[in-house]
């Protein structure tokens, strides 16, 4: 209860914070066909980018506040609220619920800061940097393949994974959390294009299907 | 279009990565000692090669590390792909294809090349990574 609170007013600042796709939300409830591609922005995240080697003693520490690290390209590790997606061999990107930040009563930045220490490594608060877009639906896969080079097909691109590449030519975070649920992370600058590049791609199935 | 095998992320589209010119260009042991000439040879002047090309090559969108590439100037076809501050592998015939270098790309991502290589790479890199 006490971090509902603290989200509801931190000297006003959380009421005033708009995210990065906010003036497109009629636009993607608009677009959105339900039941074939749905495209909404999740909700805001605490994020944390942590450089580390993951095989040192520190990276150990890291680990252990995280619940692991990942071990390879596409591989995601964490508990089921602190996710850790590989973005490196050393590098990472730690995504929470916004109330694990510790403005709002969480201690999630505090705690990687202190598990680093003075050992080389970084972790940088990354909360602004990205948004989050939701896509799901039949056709989330389709409208990705317009814009992104990977095989998205579910014998390569399984549930549970997180790539690094570029979608619509610019880069974006690509995680699979369902058979047919992605999370897309573009950098705050890129969501309003990659909102509307999205769209874009959705248009075609709001139309019946031509044989 | 090439697809690249980045030896972390497996293969990838060109687009993804970024040209680093050619590899294994020796910063001179003592600068201050170089004439003009030399000093411009050493920033400037780079092997036109028609045939293999040890090249570097950045993962830029993908996990933003360097590597080497061993590519045919001419068919385009990827030899081999190796480590940063790694000497250049042996051509010697069509051995080294591209699936056969993917497979000991993904082996070395396990082994040796998982650490942050920055005492390596930064010997090797640019200054500036341009984008």
């Amino acid at each position: 209860m006490a971090n509902t609170a603290a989200i509801n007013g931190i000297n006003g600042l959380r009421d005033i914070r708009r995210s990065p796709a906010s003036h497109l939300a009629a636009a993607l409830e608009a677009g959105s066909i339900q039941g074939t591609v749905v495209l909404n922005e999740g909700p805001f995240q605490t994020m944390a980018g942590v450089r580390v080697d993951p095989r040192s003693e520190e990276g150990a520490r890291i680990a252990a506040v995280t619940g692991g690290l990942p071990a390879r390209c596409g591989d995601v590790a964490g508990t089921d609220r602190v996710s850790v997606l590989w973005l490196g061999p050393s590098e990472f990107l730690v995504v929470a619920p916004e109330e694990a930040h510790d403005s709002l009563g969480g201690d999630l930045i505090g705690s990687l800061v202190a598990a680093l220490g003075e050992a080389p490594g970084q972790v940088v608060d990354l909360s602004a940097n990205r948004t989050t877009f939701e896509l799901s639906g039949p056709r989330a896969r389709a409208a990705l393949e317009k814009g992104c080079a990977l095989d998205l097909h579910p014998r390569s691109f399984t549930v549970g994974t997180a790539l690094n590449t570029e979608i619509g030519n610019i880069p974006v975070v690509l995680q699979k959390t369902g058979e047919e649920s992605f999370r897309l992370f573009p950098r705050a600058s890129f969501a309003d294009f990659l909102g509307r590049w999205l769209l874009d791609a959705m248009r075609e199935f709001a139309s019946p299907e031509v044989p | 279009m090439l697809l690249i095998p980045c030896p972390n992320c497996g293969s990838r589209d060109e687009t993804e990565f970024h040209y680093g010119g050619q590899a294994h260009v020796a910063y001179p042991e003592n600068p201050t000692e170089l004439n003009d000439r030399e000093w411009a040879e050493f920033l400037f002047y780079r092997d036109n090669t028609k045939g293999a090309f040890a090249e570097r090559w950045l993962h830029s969108t993908g996990c933003r590390q360097w590597f080497n590439m061993l590519r045919d100037t001419v068919t385009y076809d990827i030899q081999a792909v190796y480590a940063m501050g790694t000497p250049r592998p042996a051509t010697t015939g069509p051995a080294a294809s591209e699936p056969g270098t993917a497979s000991t790309a993904a082996d070395s991502t396990t082994t040796g090349n998982a650490a942050p290589s920055t005492s390596s790479s930064s010997t090797t890199a640019p200054e500036g990574a341009t984008k």
